[in-house]
């Protein structure tokens, strides 16, 4: 039987949706699953990983992998995937991932594919797909000479299953040698912001240039929070200063891949279509009938930004209360 | 102070793809700098002005000859010193491409800094920056939006999930993938542009750097055009039959709330 590695990322003593995609699709391969979770609390979310299909869970939570360090997690993940001898290694691809994982296949003579957003599983051999070129194709991508193959893949791309409450995994321990560091994490400035980052999350609010000015962009707010969505932002209004660049979806910003996607005020150029294509549903709010966004969106409005939100609101908060 | 700068030259994004067999067909694309790297060379144009002295910027790209060539000319026109050309193929994936640069630039004697895009926008890997900083043995930060030079040390500060900054450290020669907001690049002059043309561009190929095919680790294959979507739904009314309207057929026809 092949093995098949997932790494788990946990917030609040869960585990995020994005590791349960692929503990599930793990799951339905047949092959056996050993998932790996590390920081403070990771035990505690290693107890939950059986049901989701994990045979086995390596838990390293200790206090000095809480705060992310690249070659701390390199280093530990590297001996991991090495003393499993998986065959395939998946990973959510969240800023983490995405900024750990190369690291790791450089030391472990293996491919990396990045960004997917499809896997298919076959014994040891895996298949993912993924967009190129602003997500105008997309490509099978294939491994070769690789010793443990990688994929990360995009969140919210692949069900999950309910957990199996009668199944469990073990769990241990695992260890790495601490070596002379060359990155030193100074201080973490936590962003304003609790919810989701923009590439995880499952419904995105976005604005731009029809929000008309920083405080406009404001009614997109009580918006978000009904949704217990993520703000995200067009590039226009990045540039303008109305919003941290860390909100820019699109060329140069984040690519994202939510359920719903709503726009409002944004005229869908090029270079943000490029970021959200991948989205399940797109709504577009914009005044101009002629804006590209309609073309690559499932449901338009035609209107003000200013009287469809707040009213839009108030339909949401009828139906979520 | 010897500071490099990788590169990458990718299809502009309005480019259209025309797939042909086992090709995304880009024969007729538009090539520019990719717009990350642009960060890139300016910081280290920034670099060598701040330390003054014998400091030079050498921009380093992998791709194809025939035009590849092109980003360096447009980075030694912003006023890097020197380019290097590695010469190879479209297909060469991430993993051979940081190994090359790792070679090439210790070939080169080392260098003390090195700064790249944090990704390329053809693939959004976002992977050699880190590739090549294992290769070397450094460190590395990736989004990285200040950047402050020390003695034998630099502080970067990075964006990671949510918003959240982190202030790294990092000792010795080290990589720094750029994110937008780092700076603002330069034009090029048209002095700097005509000077261009005379600064030395160094070819070298993919087997003097040691890279073989076994180093080619991920291919692609049967590229595709997106699905077509379904034609847009427009819901008319007033703002609030629009709501009504809108709230009903996400959650009864598309199921998304």
């Amino acid at each position: 039987m092949a093995k098949v590695f997932v790494f788990c990322e946990f917030q609040n003593g869960e585990p995020k949706k994005g590791a349960l995609e692929l503990l599930t699709a793990a799951k339905k391969s047949g092959n056996d699953v050993v998932a790996l979770c590390l920081g403070e609390g990771a035990k505690e979310v290693a107890s939950k990983l059986g049901g989701f299909g994990a045979s086995k869970v390596l838990v390293n939570d200790s206090a000095d992998l809480t705060t992310y360090n690249s070659e701390k997690y390199a280093d530990v993940i590297a001996t991991a995937i090495t003393a499993e001898n998986a065959d395939i290694v998946l990973a959510s691809g969240s800023m983490l991932a995405k900024d750990v994982f190369p690291r790791v296949g450089a030391a472990l003579e293996s491919g990396v594919a990045s960004d997917c957003t499809e896997l298919t599983i076959n014994g040891a051999d895996v298949v993912a797909r993924k967009p190129l070129y602003a997500g105008k194709c997309s490509a099978q991508v294939n491994f070769q000479n690789s010793k443990h193959k990688i994929v990360l893949m995009r969140a919210n791309q692949l069900p999950v299953d309910e957990a199996d409450t009668g199944a469990t995994a073990s769990v241990e321990d695992i260890n790495f040698e601490a070596k002379d560091l060359n990155t030193i994490v100074k201080e973490v400035v936590k962003g304003a912001s609790e919810k989701l980052d923009l590439t995880e999350a499952n419904i995105i609010v976005s604005g731009g240039r029809g929000m008309r000015d920083p405080e406009g962009y404001k009614i997109l707010e009580p918006l978000a929070e009904t949704l217990g969505a993520t703000l995200g932002a067009s590039r226009a209004i990045v540039d303008a200063e109305w919003v941290p660049h860390s909100y820019q979806v699109g060329q140069t910003g984040k690519t994202v891949a939510p359920t719903l996607y709503i726009a409002c005020g944004i005229s869908g150029a090029i270079q943000h279509l490029a970021g959200m294509t991948g989205s399940k549903v797109i709504v577009a709010i914009n005044k101009d009938p002629e804006a590209p966004i309609f073309k690559k969106a499932n449901y338009g409005i035609v209107g003000d930004v200013f009287e469809v939100i707040p009213k839009l609101n108030e339909e949401f908060q009828k139906v979520l209360n | 102070m010897k500071i490099f700068v990788c590169i990458k030259q990718v299809p502009d994004t309005e480019t259209k793809i025309q797939i042909s067999g086992d090709t995304p067909g880009l024969d007729s694309a538009k090539w520019i700098m990719n717009p990350y790297d642009e960060f890139a060379v300016e910081e280290a144009l920034k670099l060598k002005a701040a330390k003054g002295g014998d400091s030079k910027v050498t921009v380093i790209t992998l791709g194809p000859k025939k035009r590849a060539t092109d980003a360096l000319r447009t980075a030694l026109a912003m006023g890097a010193d020197e380019a290097i050309l590695i010469d190879a193929p479209e297909t060469t994936d991430a993993f051979a491409t940081a190994k090359a640069l790792a070679k090439a630039i210790s070939d080169e004697g080392g260098a003390d800094q090195i700064f790249t895009g944090k990704q390329s926008i053809d693939q959004n890997n976002s992977s050699v920056t880190q590739m090549l900083a294992s290769h070397l043995g450094a460190p590395h930060a990736l989004v990285v939006g200040k950047y402050e030079a020390g003695d034998g040390k630099v502080t970067v500060e990075r964006e990671v999930e949510g918003g959240t900054k982190e202030v790294i450290e990092l000792t010795g020669t080290n990589v720094v993938g750029a994110n937008k907001g780092l700076n603002k690049p330069r034009y090029a002059s048209l002095p700097g542009i005509m000077k261009a043309k005379k600064k030395p561009v160094k070819e070298l190929e993919l087997s003097a750097l040691g890279v073989t095919d076994t180093d080619i680790k991920i291919t692609f294959s049967d590229f595709q055009l997106p699905p077509e979507k379904p034609p847009v739904k427009m819901i008319d009314g007033e703002p609030g039959a629009q709501s009504t309207e809108l709230v009903k057929l996400l959650r009864e026809e598309a199921k998304v709330i």
